[in-house]
């Protein structure tokens, strides 16, 4: 089974001064051991939410949003595709990854299946 | 995004029973942790069945203390050391354990060997050299090839008897008997727990690719309407090539089965119609093949081409394979297939491995580059001098279909006629049937998707 793992955080309770370099290196080792026991299809982190652009439709008409977006508060900044058995197991690789991050950060992960993807 | 109303989200899932919660964490926690906790054992006791043993000592003790005290944060440490702490407690209380190692006469070994095994988590780098122990140790060729894949799947994909037994179609005791007996062979016949050197290496790998190639040939082979474990076999074939890749990346034949097997996979949403009959390779909805599967393929065969390159080294049949696979892939439409290409890595693939059914497949292909003389007059020589292909039902239906092309029909009909009397696959069957009874020319050969 396929699922997508969104890591999902308010801006405004994170470090400020973004990932040090402590965390980098966990991620990047844990990264590995999932690439190496065959379950990461892809991932990627997601630059700073103020360098975005929304394209909104509403009624058939576009408007289009370069950020920073005043109401900020939730973000994605980042994902992992996954390819596990079952979802207690994408759940598993989820909370390591959240298990990395010191108390001074507040995250969350979502992990959704894919529609149809069965391999 | 932005105006979504946000739920205020209670920790945890819905409504599910705190227990029940912890022990499915558990179990997740032991199938990705099985196979290196099993690995490491077995470089420590130089026995596979020991080595499980203890590993699922080790998960009993986890299934008692983790829904309690939460899931360590290291799990695999956690677990190594419980199974070795555990297994000194037995031999010291003269248990079980200790009893069955004094009948093998290595119970003072296999107890000091505990004893001075590091106490501190081991290296990823000694994690990966003892799996790839485990990889060559079950693939062993002193085991029957069922024994091989039924120890690789149970020890390395994490799959429990049932579950092998309903993907392969046996009946569960069969599968347990088997596992038992790998394991006697590879303990009687004093097996070493190691990676094979040199010359040794080639041979031996190609019996591994070999079983991992057969498990995804069985997922890939049942259709949609069949027991879903059988398609699942697809997905734990792919990731034990994925695991492959990491352990061995100079292996240009390892990145090459790997290739060929994400290629493969991403067609599976197209091989089969919404009534569950299969749809040949030419006439998918390229569409629904999945593109990320494409592109994995893709890396991964460029992977292998360059592995090839750098130890001056020719394809193998793998990525052969997967390079025919990847021309596939690569066109937009069927009718952009590059079969002059095809072609040519069908004539390197038969000049490996010597296979008349290969031959056969470039015939077809040449028939689609040069056109259906050409073919013809191969599929004839084929059949003059591979009297073994005159039983195998893609001859006569090959044949068919480029008399067909020809304009020859009432010899196509009878090829075709011929095909249906040799397949027991009803669904081919079917549309061979329609086939030896059409009127207008088809529309390509009947590659299989």
């Amino acid at each position: 089974m396929r699922f997508m793992m969104l890591l999902k955080l308010d801006p405004t309770r994170v470090p400020q001064t973004g990932p040090d370099e402590k965390l980098m290196r966990e991620v990047g080792e844990l990264i590995e051991e999932m690439t190496k026991a065959g379950v990461l299809l892809d991932t990627a982190g997601l630059r700073p939410l103020d360098e975005a652009v929304r394209i909104r439709q509403v009624g058939g008409r576009q408007t289009v949003l370069d950020g920073p977006f005043a109401e900020a508060k939730e973000m994605i900044g980042g994902y992992c595709l996954l390819q596990t058995k079952d979802r207690d197991e994408a759940v598993q690789w989820a909370s390591r990854f959240l298990a990395l991050h010191g108390d001074e950060w507040e995250i969350e992960a979502e992990v959704r299946r894919t529609e149809g993807a069965e391999l | 995004m932005a105006d979504e109303e946000k739920q205020p989200k209670a920790p945890g899932g819905a409504t599910h029973d705190p227990d029940e919660q912890a022990r499915r964490a558990v179990e997740a926690v032991w199938r990705i942790e099985a196979p290196r906790l099993v690995a490491g054992l077995a470089g420590l006791v130089h026995d596979l069945g020991l080595a499980e043993e203890l590993a699922q000592d080790a998960l009993v003790a986890a299934l008692t203390q983790w829904p309690a005290e939460g899931v360590p944060r290291n799990p695999g440490a956690w677990l190594m050391t419980t199974a070795k702490r555990r297994a000194i407690d037995q031999i010291r209380r003269n248990e079980r354990l200790a009893r069955n190692l004094q009948q093998l006469g290595r119970e003072q070994e296999i107890e000091q060997r505990l004893r001075s095994a590091p106490t501190e988590p081991a290296a990823p780098g000694e994690i990966q050299d003892d799996l790839l122990r485990l990889v060559f140790t079950a693939c062993h060729p002193v085991l029957s090839r069922e024994a091989r894949v039924a120890l690789t799947l149970r020890l390395l994909g994490g799959l429990g008897t049932e579950e092998i037994a309903r993907a392969f179609l046996v009946a569960e005791p069969t599968v347990a008997q088997r596992i038992v007996r790998a394991k006697r062979t590879l303990a009687e016949k004093q097996v070493p727990f190691e990676v094979p050197q040199g010359a040794a290496l080639g041979e031996r790998l190609a019996s591994v690719l070999e079983v991992v190639y057969l498990v995804f040939n069985e997922g890939y082979a049942a259709t949609a309407g069949e027991d879903w474990m059988r398609p699942r076999l697809c997905e734990d074939a792919l990731r034990l090539a994925r695991v492959l890749q990491g352990l061995l990346p100079n292996e240009p034949e390892v990145h090459g089965l790997a290739a060929l097997l994400e290629l493969h996979a991403s067609r599976a949403g197209a091989r089969t119609d919404a009534a569950g009959d299969p749809v040949l390779l030419l006439e998918q909805d390229r569409s629904r093949w999945d593109r990320l599967l494409v592109l994995r393929g893709f890396a991964a065969l460029a992977r292998s081409e360059e592995q090839a390159r750098a130890r001056g080294l020719a394809s193998g049949p793998y990525a052969l394979q997967a390079a025919i696979a990847a021309c596939h892939a690569r066109a937009a439409g069927a009718d952009a297939t590059d079969w002059a290409a095809i072609a040519r890595l069908y004539g390197a693939l038969a000049a490996q491995t010597g296979s008349p059914v290969v031959e056969l497949n470039r015939a077809v292909a040449v028939g689609m580059a040069e056109g259906p003389e050409a073919g013809l007059a191969l599929v004839d020589a084929l059949a003059a001098t591979a009297p073994a292909l005159g039983d195998y039902h893609l001859l006569p239906s090959v044949r068919g279909d480029l008399l067909a092309r020809l304009g020859r029909e009432d010899e196509a009909r009878a090829e075709f006629a011929r095909a249906v009397s040799l397949t027991r696959n009803r669904a081919e069957q079917a549309l061979l049937r329609q086939r030896a009874g059409m009127q207008e020319p088809s529309q390509g050969p009947t590659m299989e998707g």
